[in-house]
C-alpha cells in the first residue's frame, strides 16, 4: 500500500498533470480561460478573489521553499530549524487563513448568488471539494503542528526528502511513511488536486501573463502569419454550446 | 515613415434614422448565441443620451483609454502594467450586467399551453441569465428617441460637461431639445488601448488592413480589455469565458463585400475604405499635449496617396498596387481629409478612432424648420449655426474634445453643400460665393455632394480585396472546404458548455447555403442545432423544432419531401 501510495501514485498524478496539460493545451486551447463570473457578481468576488489568490500565492511559495530546498542548506546559511519552523508555521498559517476566509468566501457566492451558481458546472464543484480539502488538511497538519510546540513533527525529514526523492526517480517511501496521518492524507489529496488540475479551469494559473510586463503595447499580426481568427476544428473536442441556458 | 493601411469607416449622421437595423443584422451574424445575448457589436444611441452600456464615456468611473504622465507619457488610465496585474484577481474597474442589462426572452410557451380559462394567458419575462421570471427595466436603447430623457437626460456624461460649461442650459422640453443618433461599432483604433490592456496579448491589430481581432485560444478571460477600451466596445462572452469584439466583418472584407452593418443599412450613410498612415508617427500623435489638437494630429497622420514620396514608401512597405488605388478612390479618405468633414469620436481617449462621423446638421435644421424659417438659406444656417451653441458645443464633446470652432467648421460646409445645391436643383446657377464662404471651390462642393448625397453604392464602398496570391490561406476559404464534420456537435466538453474550438465563422452560413441551394427540402434542424432559426427558414415545408412537441414528446408538423420518419 505505501509502496504505490507514495512510489506508484506521483507518478501517475505527475504523467495526468503534463499529459493532460499537453493535452488540453493543444485541444482545447478554447476552453482555456478563468471563466471569470464578475459579470454576475462583483461585490464579494472583489473580497474573495484576491484574497484567495494572494494566499495561494504565497502558500505555493512556503511550499517550494520546504519542499524543494533541503533542511542542510537552511541551516547552512544559519537559520536554525526552530527558527525556520516558527516562520513557516506563522507566515504559512497566515496565508492559509487568508486562502481559506478567501474561497469560502468564493464558495459561499457560488452557491448563494443565483447566476454564479447557474453558471457552475460538475467540474467546477469537483475541483473545488479538492482544492478546499487540501487547504483544509493542509492548515490542519499547520494545526497540529502548532499544538505540539517544540515537539511539532519536523516534515522537513520526511516528506520533503521523500518529495524530492520522486523527482529523482528513487522514490524514498520509507522517509515518507514515518510522517504522520495529517501529512499523508494531505499529500494524498494534493497529488489528486494535481492529477485534475489540467481537466478543470485551473488551468489559468499555468498561463499567469507574466510575459504582460516585457511586452509592446500594440501588437501587430500579419494574417498570413498562421492565419487569423479561426480555423479548421481538429477533431477531439465539443465546440462552442450555443443553446440558450436551460430554462427552468 | 512606415506605410500601412487601415480599413476605416464613416458615418454620414445627418442621414441615420435611428431604425437599427444595422444592430439587428450585425447581431444576427455575429452574436446571436448563448453568452452574446447583451452583447451588440454595433449599437445605435441616441444621444443625448447615456448610451451603451449606460455612462460609458464617463472615463472617471469606467478609466478606459490613455492618458498623459506629468512627462507627457502615453499611460493607461486604468494604470500600469503592475498595477493592472496586481489587480487582475478581481478586476476592480468592470461594467456589471446591471450596467448593460440582463437579457430577457419571453415565456411563450404558455401562450401556447395554458388551459382554457377567464384571463388571457400572458408571456411573461424570463431571464435568459438566471431563468427566473424578471422584470423588464433597462435594455440597450432605452432611452431610444430621447424616452425619459427629461427624467434621465442629465445622466449623459456629455450633457453634465457641457452644463458644467456653458450658463445656458441642455432643455429637454420639446420645443428646444435637439436629438440625434450615433451609430457605434468598434473603431479600429490605431492606439487602441483595448490591445495594450490585455496581459496575454491575445488581441492585435492586423498589418494588413488594421482590422483588430481577439484571437480566441490566446484569450484567457482576464477582461482587461474591457476595461481598457473607453468605447466599452469589447463584451465578456459569459459562456465561454472570453473577450469578443467587432470583427469589421473581416471575412467579408476579405472578399470585397461591405460590413454587414453598412450593406444592410437603411439610410446608406456609412462609407468603407483604406486610409494609409504613418504607423511611426502614431504613438506620438496619440500623446499630443492638449486634448483639442487631437483631431489635427489625428488627420496629421493620414498620408496622401497621390504624395510620390508616399507611393514610394508604400511600395517599398509591401503595399500593393492595387491597394493603392483603392486608397486613392477611399471615399473615407474623401471625407476625412480631402472635404474634412468627418470627425473622429471622442479624440480625447487618445486611441485614434478609426470610424469617423460626419456631424449632424439636423439638429440646427429641425429647429429653424420648426420655427418657420428657410433652413436651405446660407444666411439663416450660418446664423443659426453661430447662434445654436448647445448643439454645437455638444457636437465638439462628441468629436473634437471640445473644439467647437471644428464642429462649426464642419457644419458650415454641409450647410453651404445644402445652400448651393439648392440653387443648382431649382435650375439656378450655383452661387460660387457659397462655397467659397467655406473655403471649398464649386466643383469640390459639387464633387462632395455626389459622394455625400447621392452616395452609388461603388463610391461609397472601395474594399480592395485580399490578395489573391494568398487566397489559400485566407482561413475562410480554406476551411470551409476542408472541415469535414461541419457545424452540429454543439453539446457541452467536460470543462464546461463553452470548452473546445471554436466552430469557423463562414462555415455556418457556407454550409447553410449550400444545403439550401442544393436541396429542394427544408433545412433540417441538425444545421441549426435543434433550433428553428426563422430567418435562415426557407418556408419549405415544417422543420422539426418550428412547432413545440406533443404530449408524446413527439414533433409536430411533418416535413414533406424528406426521409426523416414522420411522426404517427
Ligand atoms: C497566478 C496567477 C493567477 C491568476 C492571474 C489568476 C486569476 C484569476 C482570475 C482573473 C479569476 C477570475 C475571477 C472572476 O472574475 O470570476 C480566477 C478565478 C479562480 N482562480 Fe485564479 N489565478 C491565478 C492562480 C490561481 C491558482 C494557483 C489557483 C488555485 C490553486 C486559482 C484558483 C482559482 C479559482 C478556484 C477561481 C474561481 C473563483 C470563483 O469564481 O469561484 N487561481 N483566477
Ligand atoms: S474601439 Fe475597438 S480598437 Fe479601439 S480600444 Fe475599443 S475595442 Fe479596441
Ligand atoms: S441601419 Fe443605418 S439608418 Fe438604420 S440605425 Fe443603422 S446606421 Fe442608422
Amino acid at each position: 500500500m505505501s509502496t504505490f501510495l507514495w512510489g506508484v501514485l506521483p507518478y501517475l498524478c505527475i504523467a495526468s498533470l503534463v499529459g493532460g496539460t499537453i493535452w488540453r493545451y493543444r485541444y482545447d486551447k478554447f476552453g482555456w480561460t478563468t471563466r471569470s463570473s464578475q459579470l454576475y457578481e462583483s461585490r464579494l468576488l472583489r473580497i474573495g478573489s484576491p484574497l484567495f489568490h494572494f494566499g495561494i500565492l504565497l502558500v505555493f511559495v512556503g511550499h517550494v521553499g520546504g519542499l524543494v530546498i533541503p533542511e542542510a542548506w537552511t541551516e547552512a546559511v544559519g537559520v536554525s530549524e526552530g527558527l525556520y519552523h516558527f516562520n513557516a508555521l506563522l507566515f504559512g498559517g497566515l496565508a492559509g487563513v487568508c486562502t481559506l476566509v478567501g474561497i469560502l468566501i468564493l464558495v459561499y457566492r457560488r452557491r448563494r448568488t443565483g447566476p454564479v451558481f447557474m453558471a457552475t458546472t460538475k467540474n467546477d464543484k469537483l475541483m473545488y471539494v479538492f482544492l478546499v480539502a487540501a487547504i483544509v488538511l493542509g492548515l490542519w497538519t499547520t494545526l497540529v503542528s502548532v499544538g505540539a510546540g517544540s515537539e511539532a513533527h519536523n516534515y522537513r525529514e520526511t516528506v520533503s526528502p521523500w518529495f524530492r526523492s520522486v523527482f529523482l526517480l528513487q522514490p524514498d517511501v520509507a522517509a515518507m511513511e514515518e510522517a504522520p496521518i495529517q501529512f499523508h492524507v494531505h499529500a494524498i489529496v494534493g497529488m489528486l488536486l494535481f492529477a485534475l488540475w489540467p481537466f478543470t479551469r485551473l488551468v489559468h494559473a499555468f498561463t499567469a501573463p507574466l510575459h504582460y510586463l516585457f511586452r509592446p503595447y500594440i501588437v501587430y499580426r500579419s494574417r498570413d502569419a498562421r492565419g487569423t481568427g479561426s480555423r479548421a476544428s481538429r477533431p477531439g473536442w465539443s465546440g462552442v454550446g450555443t443553446s440558450d441556458r436551460e430554462r427552468r | 515613415m512606415r506605410v500601412m493601411a487601415q480599413m476605416g469607416m464613416v458615418m454620414n449622421l445627418d442621414k441615420c434614422i435611428g431604425c437599427h437595423t444595422c444592430s439587428v443584422t450585425c447581431k444576427q451574424a455575429w452574436t446571436n448565441r448563448a453568452g452574446t445575448e447583451y452583447v451588440w457589436f454595433n449599437n445605435v444611441e441616441t444621444r443625448p443620451g447615456q448610451g451603451y452600456p449606460r455612462r460609458y464615456e464617463d472615463q472617471e468611473t469606467w478609466r478606459g483609454g490613455w492618458t498623459l504622465t506629468s512627462r507627457g507619457n502615453l499611460k493607461l488610465k486604468a494604470g500600469g502594467r503592475v498595477q493592472k496585474l496586481l489587480g487582475i484577481f478581481a478586476s476592480p474597474v468592470q461594467p456589471k450586467l446591471a450596467d448593460y442589462y440582463e437579457p430577457w426572452t419571453y415565456d411563450y410557451q404558455t401562450l401556447v399551453e395554458a388551459p382554457l380559462g377567464d384571463d388571457f394567458p400572458v408571456a411573461r419575462p424570463k431571464s435568459l441569465i438566471t431563468g427566473e421570471n424578471t422584470k423588464v427595466t433597462w435594455s440597450a436603447n432605452w432611452d431610444d428617441n430621447l424616452g425619459g430623457t427629461s427624467q434621465l437626460g442629465h445622466l449623459d456624461p456629455l450633457v453634465e460637461k457641457v452644463r458644467r460649461q456653458s450658463e445656458d442650459k441642455i432643455r429637454f422640453e420639446l420645443e428646444q431639445t435637439f436629438m440625434f443618433y450615433l451609430p457605434r461599432i468598434c473603431e479600429h483604433c490605431l492606439n487602441p488601448s483595448c490591445m495594450a490592456s490585455c496581459p496575454s496579448g491575445a488581441i492585435y491589430k492586423r498589418e494588413e488592413d488594421g482590422i483588430v481581432l481577439v484571437d480566441q485560444d490566446r484569450c484567457r478571460g482576464w477582461r482587461q480589455c474591457i476595461t481598457g477600451c473607453p468605447y466599452k466596445k469589447i463584451y465578456f462572452n459569459h459562456k465561454s469565458g472570453k473577450a469578443e469584439k467587432c470583427t469589421f466583418c473581416y471575412p467579408r472584407i476579405e472578399v470585397g463585400l461591405p460590413t454587414v452593418c453598412s450593406e444592410t443599412c437603411v439610410g446608406r450613410l456609412r462609407y468603407l475604405g483604406l486610409f494609409l498612415y504613418d504607423a511611426d508617427r502614431v504613438t506620438a500623435a496619440a500623446a499630443t499635449p492638449d486634448e483639442g489638437d487631437l483631431y489635427e494630429a489625428q488627420l496629421d497622420l493620414m498620408l496622401d496617396p497621390n504624395d510620390p514620396e508616399v507611393v514610394a514608401a508604400a511600395r517599398r512597405d509591401g503595399i500593393p498596387d492595387d491597394w493603392m488605388d483603392a486608397a486613392r478612390r477611399s471615399p473615407v479618405y474623401a471625407l476625412a481629409k480631402k472635404y474634412r468633414v468627418a470627425l473622429p469620436l471622442h479624440p480625447e481617449y487618445r486611441t485614434m478612432p478609426m470610424v469617423w462621423y460626419v456631424p449632424p446638421l439636423s439638429p440646427v435644421v429641425d429647429l429653424l424648420a420648426s420655427q418657420g424659417h428657410d433652413a436651405e438659406s446660407r444666411d439663416v444656417l450660418f446664423g443659426a449655426i453661430e447662434a445654436l451653441r448647445i448643439p454645437v458645443e455638444y457636437l465638439a464633446e462628441l468629436f473634437t474634445a471640445g473644439r467647437a470652432d471644428i464642429v462649426t467648421g464642419v457644419l458650415r460646409k454641409l450647410a453651404a453643400m445644402r445652400a448651393y445645391m439648392r440653387d443648382v436643383s431649382l435650375g439656378r446657377d450655383g452661387d460660387p460665393s457659397i462655397p467659397a464662404a467655406v473655403g471649398l471651390d464649386e466643383e469640390t462642393l459639387y464633387e462632395m455632394y455626389r459622394l455625400m448625397a447621392i452616395a452609388k453604392y461603388d463610391d461609397r464602398y472601395v474594399i480592395p480585396t485580399a490578395h489573391v496570391e494568398r487566397a489559400h490561406e485566407l482561413e475562410e476559404l480554406g476551411c470551409s472546404l476542408d472541415y469535414d464534420e461541419g457545424p452540429g456537435m454543439y453539446e457541452s466538453g467536460p470543462f464546461g458548455e463553452a470548452s473546445g474550438r471554436p466552430a469557423p465563422v463562414a462555415v455556418e452560413t457556407f454550409n447553410a447555403l449550400k444545403q439550401r441551394q442544393t436541396t429542394d427540402s427544408a433545412t433540417s434542424s441538425e444545421e441549426l442545432r435543434g433550433r428553428v432559426n426563422l430567418l435562415n427558414w426557407d418556408g419549405n415545408g415544417t422543420p422539426p423544432g418550428l412547432f413545440p412537441g406533443n404530449e408524446r414528446g413527439n414533433e409536430r408538423g411533418t416535413d414533406r419531401g424528406t426521409e426523416r420518419e414522420v411522426a404517427p
